[in-house]
């Protein structure tokens, strides 16, 4: 992966004079991810996101669960409570600072359990071969033979709501994904010649494993798993969307969603506002991940 | 060819076999007695017993498991707790209303997808093209049960133009089809989305190649390398119609949701909170079969489409 250690045995400050200095791998995709607008767009507005679901005690304006029956769903714009309020008089920018918290969680933490055990599977899969690929690749196909969103909810309705029991069925949902791109991954980076000439070399499993495979095996996966992010999100507000995911009264995207839902008739617009978190959240992830595999150069 | 037909084939039994173990199993280590919900509150204990023996919830669970599975390949899905009707006739019919849903959101999304991503691709790096990726970004980004809602907010609250619930059998015609107008443009979304992505990646990718350029070369005008590449594109997109169909119809549980559409979705979110245990198990297994089977058909046509498939 390192472009300088292939290079022939010339003085480094021959070149440097003539052409600059050669880029690494990852200084390159830093690179051509700071030259993409799309990119760093979706970058600062994540940030944002994340800045304000972590600082939400700090910055919050009104304490999320502290509602006034005399105030239920008042519009965008009151004074003191600029997004509104929702169905018992609680400050909406409030709970959906809070919200994001929730959300994130329920988001993110499936996909990198999924990251984790897919690596680790796949790779073995695809390193191992044979019956152990056989066991763990069919058992894998089996998860494919539902929808993911069918597969999330028929789990977690099976299990009941709360935020253990969305993480757990969207791991699930996540894990057989990663498995099957870790491992053809694997399968093709073992039949390139220079895992071959390592082997002849007398390199062992583990060195060849973390210099040759994971390197050219992680990439791809990344990618991979980053363009999930916006699925888990989506499945993860889905969820409690249906009252499945983070019990109430905790603000979360989806749940204030479901519990908004009978007040657009009385307020159209505030109840529409947990939507747009979660829509923008998962349009940044997806513009990010496009703009990591455009500049990773991975095709999926 | 029929060598690789015959062993696709025999490929699927192991997953719905596979499948069914899930489905059994994720209903079975769900917490909680399954004959709570089942028995009154003021059961005996020999009563619930006796009952348990009558259901059969005495027995190991593999030997539970292959007396279900016997039952279900004849057809048997039980009975439904809170109806009492036999569970495949309550999935049937909202089967019915799921595929209506599915097949003309399929209809909306794939026609405008497919037109839209060959549109950005035959305009790459143009105006078009860009206006194009921004609303395919747009449609795998969005969340569809929220975009009912504001489907809802605009037509149904604001303009009162079109119902927001239910699917009116009544009315006639006219009437079924104002229903089922929002819950379709909804569950459209995502593959509209999904399809204009991968059209316009599949025909760049042909464009690219070198035969694209032979032809052009050789004086074809657009319309016929059009039609080139639109042929090459057609097994890679032939997939991804399979596939996001089954999404829609195995997916829609939010969106029924959302319009209380009489469907699968819609059924199984009603199992869910009754807690009825032989409906759930019975609305999943259905479209997981549903699902195998229609992965199965897409890869037998697309060996139809392009033979050199069966070869590898």
């Amino acid at each position: 992966m390192d472009a300088r250690t292939l290079a022939p045995p010339i003085a480094a400050a021959d070149i440097e004079t003539v052409v600059g200095a050669p880029m690494s791998y990852w200084r390159t995709v830093a690179w051509r991810l700071r030259q993409d607008p799309t990119t760093i767009v979706a970058g600062v507005l994540l940030l944002l996101i994340a800045l304000a679901a972590i600082l939400a005690p700090l910055i919050a304006p009104h304490d999320p669960s502290a509602g006034s029956i005399r105030l239920r769903l008042a519009p965008l714009g009151t004074s003191s409570h600029p997004l509104g309020t929702d169905e018992q008089g609680r400050d909406m920018l409030t709970r959906l600072l809070w919200g994001g918290r929730m959300t994130l969680l329920a988001g993110l933490t499936p996909v990198l359990v999924g990251f984790l055990f897919g690596t680790v599977l796949g790779v073995l899969a695809g390193f191992v071969g044979g019956h152990t690929n056989t066991l763990i690749m069919r058992t894998m196909d089996v998860f494919y033979a539902f929808p993911a969103v069918l597969l999330a909810i028929a789990i977690s309705g099976s299990l009941g709501p709360g935020l253990w029991n969305t993480l757990i069925s969207l791991s699930i949902v996540f894990v057989p994904r990663v498995v099957r791109v870790a491992e053809s991954a694997t399968v093709q980076v073992k039949s390139l010649e220079f895992v071959a000439a390592a082997r002849a070399s007398g390199s062992g499993v583990w060195p060849i494993m973390r210099h040759h495979l994971l390197p050219n095996v992680l990439g791809p996966v990344l990618v991979f798993s980053s363009t999930q992010v916006s699925l888990s999100i989506i499945l993860a507000a889905g969820l409690s969307f249906l009252g499945l995911g983070v019990t109430p009264p905790a603000a979360e995207w989806g749940l204030m969603l479901n519990t908004l839902r009978g007040s657009i008739y009385v307020n159209a617009w505030v109840p529409a506002l947990p939507g747009v978190a979660i829509f923008l959240t998962s349009m940044a992830f997806n513009l990010l991940s496009d703009g990591l595999r455009d500049a990773m150069e991975i095709r999926m | 060819m029929w060598a690789y037909v015959g062993r696709r084939l025999l490929l699927a039994i192991p997953t719905l076999v596979g499948a069914s173990i899930i489905v059994f199993a994720m209903v079975h280590l769900a917490p909680g007695d399954p004959m709570s919900a089942v028995m009154p509150v003021d059961a005996s204990q020999a009563d619930i017993e006796a009952a348990r023996r009558a259901y059969g919830f005495d027995q190991p669970l593999p030997v539970q498991y292959f007396r279900w599975l016997v039952r279900v390949v004849q057809g048997d899905l039980g009975k439904s707790i809170a109806t009492r009707r036999p569970v495949l006739q309550d999935v049937y019919d909202a089967l019915k209303n799921s595929l209506v849903l599915a097949l003309s959101a399929s209809l909306l999304s794939f026609g405008i997808g497919i037109g839209l991503g060959l549109l950005a691709a035959f305009r790459q790096g143009r105006v078009l093209d860009k206006l194009m990726s921004a609303v395919a970004i747009v449609g795998v980004s969005v969340p569809h049960y929220w975009a009912g809602i504001i489907l809802i907010i605009f037509f149904s609250v604001q303009l009162n133009w079109l119902p927001a619930m239910g699917a009116s059998a009544e009315g006639g015609a006219v009437e079924y089809l104002r229903h089922m107008a929002l819950p379709t443009i909804a569950l459209a979304l995502i593959p509209l989305g999904v399809l204009t992505r991968v059209v316009r990646s599949a025909a760049l990718d042909i464009l690219a190649q070198e035969f694209v350029l032979a032809l052009r070369a050789k004086g074809l005008g657009r319309a016929a390398v059009f039609a080139h590449v639109v042929k090459n594109a057609a097994p890679q997109i032939l997939t991804v119609l399979g596939l996001q169909f089954g999404f829609q119809l195995g997916g829609s549980v939010l969106v029924e949701t959302v319009f209380s559409w009489p469907g699968t979705g819609y059924l199984m979110n009603l199992a869910i909170f009754q807690r009825d245990l032989p409906v759930l198990q019975g609305v999943i297994l259905v479209l997981a079969t549903f699902f195998v089977l229609l992965n199965l058909a897409v890869d037998l046509m697309q060996t139809l489409v392009d033979p050199r498939i069966a070869r590898h």
